[in-house]
């Protein structure tokens, strides 16, 4: 799929405070292929093209940040974020570049960049709601963009696609669903996460449901049985992943008999208790009378 | 003198800035600058200890699993269960830390280091048929560059045969990081940040069906890196031979052990062997009670040098003298380098493993050079290069120990109080986590990262740290990002997010913890 009458969307990825696993992980979509993203049409029809991505770019350094003021000067470009922003000592925890001796911050480049884009994209938990750069006790001040937005009075279009990391499905989807939908027609939960990936509880497709409705719970961890009493989250966690599953298939992290840490909430990683206890307070839609039944 | 600064230094992990005064085309200082702060020590104090197996995994994307290693190593030490991981549980971690290190490396040189030396629109002029060529050459007709172009000038010197050659190997290696990413998470559960790796072992169950697709994985992986990442290694030193010469660095190198391998029935072996190495080839015994952190040009209040267990972290943005948010660690209070040359080099020297002098031997050959050209830029990548096929060759064997069906994990009874330490080879080096619990609670956790060690600011004696000695003698070409400081700088795959200072330490020495991993 390769058409030069395609039309073409600029995107521009910025990073806040981030560890790159948005980015690696999205490096590991299976259809689109990354070489499907960068090189060709992510949906017949439109090509992104990735004017500013500071983990793929050739330049560096000043032509980098001349690279980044002219394409924010144009409208029309869907910005990725992903990493927090630190507000705390003026944004001084996340520097992301210099031009003439001037230093800028994701928190300028945010507040800059958002002002011609179409849309704006949050890329992980992080970028969502703070996510890890925001756990307790919080040292950086560190926010979600949607957070930026509402201090700042922003209201360029904002939707939240996040995970610890986010399955590549998830950006590469939405993008898809925008493309083909229009934006106004891409439904949103009130977290504004797509409801196509976010819209169940991994509880309600989970394949150990069986042994949740028969009270069959794990002891420890390797055993066989629902992984609730070890600490799994899945029962308030909003994604597909059960259906989904990651890397091309190959597990997720229930299938790996591994407890579910809540990674696309805005709670995670606090909140909800230690990743390996019980959830607190739980409200289990169908279930919670039976929980309170075992307990 | 001209001072010449850029930030951001793009394909490489995080956030990094590198200021070098130049004068007649020679680097005569230099300045690096982590310029992201978190403060995940903050966050892990009061916490289960083994939720730190998922929290430090955070700490960095792009190679989460040596910290999920370390850590895991540190709980279970901390838990008394270091003996009684089973075998399973042992072979199981090898697998996802051997297949994950490797797809780093492979991501490093093609992904983030490959458009220094090859120019991806010369395909435009491609002939032949390979697929990804023909794609990435119908995307330039139709007048797409970025993000190939612009660019700043750089002196790109394969012809344009073996220009379009790499350039299809830089696309080739997106798909193999894919795969190899798959294989892991077979075992892992996820790629980033696993969660089967637990304190006692490993949850997934392994069945003869998973294992079967591990294994059919590995094969192209395997043939990926044996037959086109190793010899494109070796083209690139041997088109670019002064890079055997450049970015000599602090020729000094530490390394820690990494991988369980079993020798007369026990798990006490390991397949990478730790220690130091100075005056190019002398080898000796690591002891890690003389390992310090200095502050003195860190963002951080407080600038005596001290035991990484006896300070303080407070951060400190406007500090005067300060220019990093990373920390300078040092050894016996000298500069070393980690990474795979000191994994690669330390085994070579200190274990005399035939596997590994063969291999360093008989590349060293191919390009006529000597041990004392393995400290250089080409030097850093053939290490990193050697270290995957090392890693890529023991999976096979380490997938077939598995035994379908007998236990993978031990039950975790945590003390009250106890310390632990976790050290391993991540793909960017030497690893160490320690960890403090009192109550049943994390009262201290330290981190001491790869690229605290390679990217840290000068201390209190004024010695810079191992990328600004390898900048410093640099000859750089004239302009506003000279491509050599970049070349040297990426031959070490920094990974800022994981070098910026994360614990608050506070407790003992680091001599008192016992070594697991």
């Amino acid at each position: 799929m390769n058409s030069n009458k395609s039309t073409t969307i600029p995107v521009i990825s910025i990073q806040g405070q981030n560890c790159t696993g948005c980015v690696t992980s999205t490096l590991c979509s299976e259809y689109p292929s990354i070489k499907n993203v960068l090189l060709q049409d992510v949906v017949p029809g439109f090509k992104l093209d990735f004017v500013f991505h500071p983990n793929i770019m050739t330049a560096s350094g000043n032509l980098a940040m001349e690279i980044l003021e002219e394409a924010g000067r144009q409208k029309g470009f869907v910005l990725i974020v992903d990493g927090a922003i630190p507000t705390g000592s003026n944004g001084a925890f996340c520097v992301t570049g210099e031009k003439d001796g001037k230093r800028s911050t994701i928190l300028d480049e945010v507040l800059e960049l958002s002002k011609n884009a179409m849309l704006v994209i949050a890329l992980g938990t992080c970028a969502a709601f703070g996510g890890i750069a925001a756990a307790k006790p919080n040292p950086t001040d560190a926010q979600g963009v949607g957070d930026i937005f509402l201090t700042h009075k922003i209201d360029t279009p904002l939707v939240n696609v996040p995970g610890c990391p986010p399955h590549p499905d998830w950006l590469f989807g939405t993008v898809e669903e925008v493309l083909k939908k229009g934006l106004e027609n891409v439904e949103l939960d009130d977290l504004k996460r797509p409801k196509t990936f976010y819209g169940k509880l991994i509880h309600e497709n989970c394949p150990n449901r069986a042994y949740f409705d028969e009270g069959k719970f794990a002891k420890k961890l390797g055993d066989e049985g629902c992984l609730y009493e070890l600490g799994c989250k899945g029962p308030v966690t909003y994604s597909d992943c059960p259906t989904r599953h990651w890397n091309s298939k190959a597990n997720w992290v229930i299938g790996s008999g591994a407890p579910c840490s809540g990674c696309t909430g805005p709670d995670f990683p606090d909140f909800l208790g230690d990743f390996y206890e019980k959830i607190i307070d739980v409200d289990v839609p169908a279930n919670e009378r039976k929980v309170k039944v075992e307990e | 003198m001209k001072k010449v600064v850029i930030h951001p230094i793009t394909r490489i992990e995080g956030h990094l800035k590198v200021e070098a005064m130049v004068e007649n085309g020679i680097v005569k200082d230099a300045n690096m600058s982590g310029t992201m702060f978190r403060g995940i020590e903050m966050m892990l104090r009061g916490r289960d200890p083994r939720d730190a197996v998922l929290i430090t995994q955070r700490i960095c994307g792009v190679c989460p699993e040596p910290h999920a290693a370390a850590s895991v190593a540190a709980v279970d030490d901390y838990a008394g269960l270091t003996g009684s991981i089973p075998e399973n549980g042992i072979l199981l971690r090898n697998l996802i830390l051997g297949t994950r290190s490797v797809c780093d490396h492979i991501l490093h040189f093609y992904i983030l280091c490959g458009l220094d030396f090859v120019d991806p629109a010369k395909v435009i002029d491609y002939t032949g048929d390979n697929k990804d060529l023909i794609t990435l050459r119908q995307f330039l007709q139709n007048g797409y560059s970025k993000p190939f172009l612009p660019r700043d000038e750089m002196d790109y010197r394969f012809d344009d045969a073996t220009t379009q050659v790499v350039v299809g190997h830089y696309i080739k290696a997106m798909e193999i990081y894919r795969k190899a990413q798959e294989a892991a998470t077979l075992f892992g559960g996820k790629w980033p940040h696993d969660a089967a790796i637990v304190a006692g072992g490993v949850t997934e169950q392994p069945t003869a069906d998973k294992m079967v697709e591990f294994i059919w994985r590995l094969e192209e992986i395997v043939d990926f890196v044996d037959n086109i990442y190793l010899p494109d290694v070796l083209a690139v030193a041997r088109t670019y031979t002064d890079y055997l010469e450049m970015g000599k660095g602090c020729q000094k190198l530490l390394a820690y052990d990494a991988f369980r391998t079993k020798t007369n029935g026990s798990y006490d072996g390991s397949l990478f062997k730790g220690g130091l190495v100075t005056d190019i080839d002398k080898y000796s015994e690591l002891d890690v009670s003389k390992i310090t952190e200095d502050v003195a040009h860190s963002l951080f209040k407080e600038s005596e040098p001290l035991y990484p267990g006896e300070g303080r972290t407070e951060p400190d943005p406007e500090k005067a003298g300060g220019y990093s948010w990373i920390k300078s660690p040092r050894y016996n209070g000298e500069v070393f380098e980690v990474g795979p040359l000191a994994s690669v080099l330390s085994t070579y020297l200190g274990k005399k493993d035939p596997l590994f002098t063969e291999l360093v031997d008989s590349s060293l050959s191919q390009l006529g050079g000597t041990v004392e050209n393995m400290y250089s830029v080409a030097g850093r990548h053939l290490a990193r290069a050697l270290s995957a096929k090392i890693m890529a060759g023991q999976l096979l064997g380490w997938a077939q120990d598995v035994k379908i069906g007998e236990p993978t994990t031990v039950e975790y009874h945590p003390p009250e109080e106890g310390r632990g330490m976790g050290l391993t080879a991540a793909p960017r080096g030497a690893l160490g986590h320690w960890l403090d619990v009192k109550d049943g609670r994390i009262y201290n956790y330290q981190v001491i990262t790869p690229t605290a060690w390679n990217a840290s600011p000068k201390d209190s004696k004024g010695q810079p740290g191992p990328y600004e000695q390898a900048l410093i003698g640099l000859k750089v070409s004239d302009s506003q990002a000279p491509i050599e400081i970049l070349r040297t700088i990426r031959s070490f795959d920094p990974c800022t997010a994981c070098a910026v200072h994360l614990v608050t330490p506070r407790g003992d020495l680091l001599g008192k913890y016992k070594a697991v991993l």
